[in-house]
């Protein structure tokens, strides 16, 4: 997908004024935090996994290499190809040939945010191949030639009245007095239209939630089975994973299985975690003839020993987006790629460019919800301010804001004028605030003040306080 | 080459060359005999009651079930249940030497057919290679007596499985797994746990996306 990260500022105005996604944004709290955190409160061990689940990830990370060299062996003698694919353009090659050689004509999909991430739908198309996704969420919004709005939840931003409109608009044959009263309805029409493209399709693509370097298996986690039927059904195989989802062996994916479903959805374990494993055997009945694994790297081998290498940690849950303010306030289109939220403002910038991206770890308020949820614990607030810092260095960062930082520098490092400025300025605006005790209007802050009024500070600073405090209490 | 480029910087990363001779040989060790992380407590119960939370847990995720004397009362099990969800008599059955071994003219008017499923089967029989308690999990590896098909096309899924073989932990069924298949994986292993389903519309959960639509576990009991 094109990026429209630097975008961002007018991405968010659209958003807030876009009534139907702020209706769909208001089902956050209820459907995954809600449920979220019903299922952590099911297992008392959770807390104590999320440490074990960081370890897991660090001693993953710590040992890629090895680990990716073990998984790829093991790949290769349970008889399929690894293709180790750099970057984007050359993962969007490796599908491309692999499709060709099939002689295929129509490719199925489940979902993938890294398929998203190297655009890979565009370029089968104009190369006469037909990609149709299968997953629920993926196929409306390919259905509306959108992108996905969240990692695990692609079509968070519409409402039930969009599903309709859009199926009467592709779905041309729909008799009109056929009704989508129920969400039922909905599923029903979908699973119907897409049981004969399974049927059909030469080649299926999917993610992959884990690379498991002991049995050389790729695991995908569902709810709908789209999934299982992509990979069990087309002749091909191809499973398109990046190289940060290798974990060592199934007992950690079984710890981590238990952090992701319960962060993700609220659920113990989703209805269908899939582990496959090369090629059909001599005597198997089904599944497909080629298996495949694209690997991708784009950008993430370059963040392993940098302060961002903590990033890598991630198993895409999105619990940090459900919990972000900015999240909830301004859906996932308006970060302008494909990873939104918390965990796509670290991301995006290493893979696209902080000169692109810089605006996303910008657009946080770091109350720390994300970190809190995190079920592999990453800093992400630690992590925005290295980005805001990066752009710093690089001057990438506003002028104003940079002479801003300079005046505020100049304070900070002479603590006594620091104090008395701040002094002055407290007890200036305390006796300036009238009755409200709070400010319409305030000169060089017409952006903060245009949304929300200042409140007037209660009197003296608290370094003043303290003192008096300190010096035998305030009389 | 640009699986060279790849491993050149991680390893650059990491600021280190190949691992050392001796690491490799700690994590080669650690891939053949896995460590075993915290398991949760829920899970290791004496088998009676994981028995008792693995149906708990099946209900849960809005599965159904029975619970069978023995082998041969699967049958008339099968016969019931499609009757009451006004299901035809016929279905699609795993060629599993288990299933074989019952005595399936004790219900004439059942009509099955052994093999893989296509579109066009309604119902699924397949049999549980374990069951996990913790989670109301079915474990059902792939091969020529359990084709992948059967768990994904009909819309009703059907599967039995033994009392003897509810596991507590997702671990113990990959142990139970390892025992059987040393470490060489099945094509697929499927972990299933309840009906197909999908949030995407609303995010509010609806039963009956792509795979099954009804789950119905037959539990025998196989225990003295």
């Amino acid at each position: 997908m094109r990026p429209t990260s630097h975008a961002f500022k007018e991405n968010v105005h659209a958003a807030l004024a876009d009534a139907g996604l702020q209706k769909a944004l208001g089902r956050t709290k209820p459907q995954f935090i809600g449920r979220r955190a019903a299922a952590v409160a099911g297992l008392p061990e959770f807390e104590a996994l999320r440490e074990v689940g960081r370890d897991i990830r660090n001693h993953a990370i710590a040992n890629m290499d090895f680990y990716l060299e073990e998984y790829a062996a093991r790949v290769e003698a349970s008889g399929g190809h690894v293709h180790w694919c750099a970057t984007a353009e050359e993962a969007r090659a490796a599908v491309l040939g692999i499709c060709q050689d099939a002689g295929a004509r129509t490719v199925t999909k489940g979902k993938s945010m890294v398929s998203e991430e190297i655009a890979v739908n565009d370029h089968l198309e104009a190369h006469g191949i037909t990609p149709i996704e299968t997953d629920l969420g993926e196929y409306i919004i390919q259905l509306r030639h959108e992108a996905p709005s969240h990692i695990i939840a692609p079509a968070f931003h519409l409402n039930r009245e969009d599903w309709e409109e859009s199926f009467r608009r592709a779905h041309t044959d729909l008799p009109p007095d056929r009704v989508f009263r129920e969400r039922r309805d909905i599923l029903t029409e979908a699973r119907t239209r897409l049981r004969a493209r399974f049927i059909a399709a030469d080649v299926g693509i999917t993610g992959a939630n884990f690379l498991v370097a002991e049995t050389g298996s790729s695991v995908i986690v569902t709810n709908e089975g789209n999934g299982d039927l992509t990979q069990t059904l087309p002749r091909v195989h191809i499973v398109l994973a990046s190289i940060d989802k290798i974990v060592p062996t199934l007992e950690d994916t079984a710890t981590l299985l238990r952090l992701l479903a319960r962060s993700a959805t609220g659920q113990d374990m989703s209805v269908y975690t899939t582990f496959s494993t090369g090629p059909r055997r001599a005597d198997d009945p089904d599944g497909p003839v080629e298996y495949h694994v694209v690997l991708l790297d784009n950008g993430r081998s370059g963040m392993v020993g940098t302060e961002f290498q903590d990033m890598l940690r991630c198993i895409r849950c999105a619990a940090c987006m459900n919990h972000c303010p900015v999240y909830t306030s301004i859906g996932g289109h308006a970060y302008g790629w494909v990873y939104p939220g918390p965990m796509g403002s670290v991301l995006d910038p290493a893979i696209l460019g902080v000169d692109k991206a810089g605006h996303l770890p910008n657009a946080s308020t770091f109350c720390g919800r994300c970190e809190s949820v995190c079920p592999v614990k990453i800093p992400l607030p630690k992590l925005m301010r290295h980005w805001r810092e990066r752009e710093f260095e690089r001057h990438l960062t506003p002028q104003a804001m940079r002479t801003n930082l300079a005046l505020w520098a100049f304070f900070a490092r002479r603590p006594a004028l620091y104090r008395l400025a701040t002094r002055v300025a407290a007890l200036s605006l305390s006796a300036l605030g009238g009755k409200k005790r709070r400010f319409k209007r305030m000169p060089f802050a017409g952006g903060w003040t245009a949304g929300r009024d200042l409140p007037a500070p209660e009197g003296d600073t608290f370094f003043a306080l303290y003192a008096s405090e300190q010096r035998g209490g305030r009389a | 080459m640009s699986k060279d480029q790849m491993l050149g910087a991680i390893r650059r990363g990491l600021r280190r060359g190949t691992l050392p001779a001796e690491q490799q040989a700690m994590l080669r060790a650690r891939l053949a005999s896995p460590p075993r992380h915290l398991i949760p407590a829920r899970a290791q119960l004496p088998h009676n009651e994981q028995v008792d939370l693995f149906l708990r847990m099946v209900e849960r995720e809005f599965a159904t079930f029975a619970r069978l004397a023995d082998m041969q009362a699967i049958p008339e099990a099968i016969t019931d249940y499609l009757a009451a969800q006004n299901l035809p008599p016929e279905a699609v059955i795993a060629p599993h030497p288990e299933l074989r071994a019952v005595d399936w003219l004790r219900r004439p008017l059942l009509h099955l057919h052994e093999g893989v499923a296509t579109g066009d089967d309604q119902v699924g029989i397949q049999f549980a290679f374990a069951g996990i308690a913790e989670t109301g999990t079915l474990m059902l590896p792939s091969g020529p007596d359990r084709p992948t098909t059967i768990n994904l096309l009909p819309e009703t899924a059907i599967v039995i499985l033994r009392a003897s073989r509810v596991l507590g932990a997702l671990e113990d069924g990959l142990a139970a797994l390892r025992a059987t298949y040393g470490h060489t994986m099945p094509r697929t292993l499927m972990l299933i746990t309840g009906p197909s389903r999908s949030s995407d519309v609303e995010q509010t959960q609806e039963l009956g996306a792509h795979g099954p639509r009804r789950l119905h576990v037959l539990l025998v009991d196989d225990q003295a």
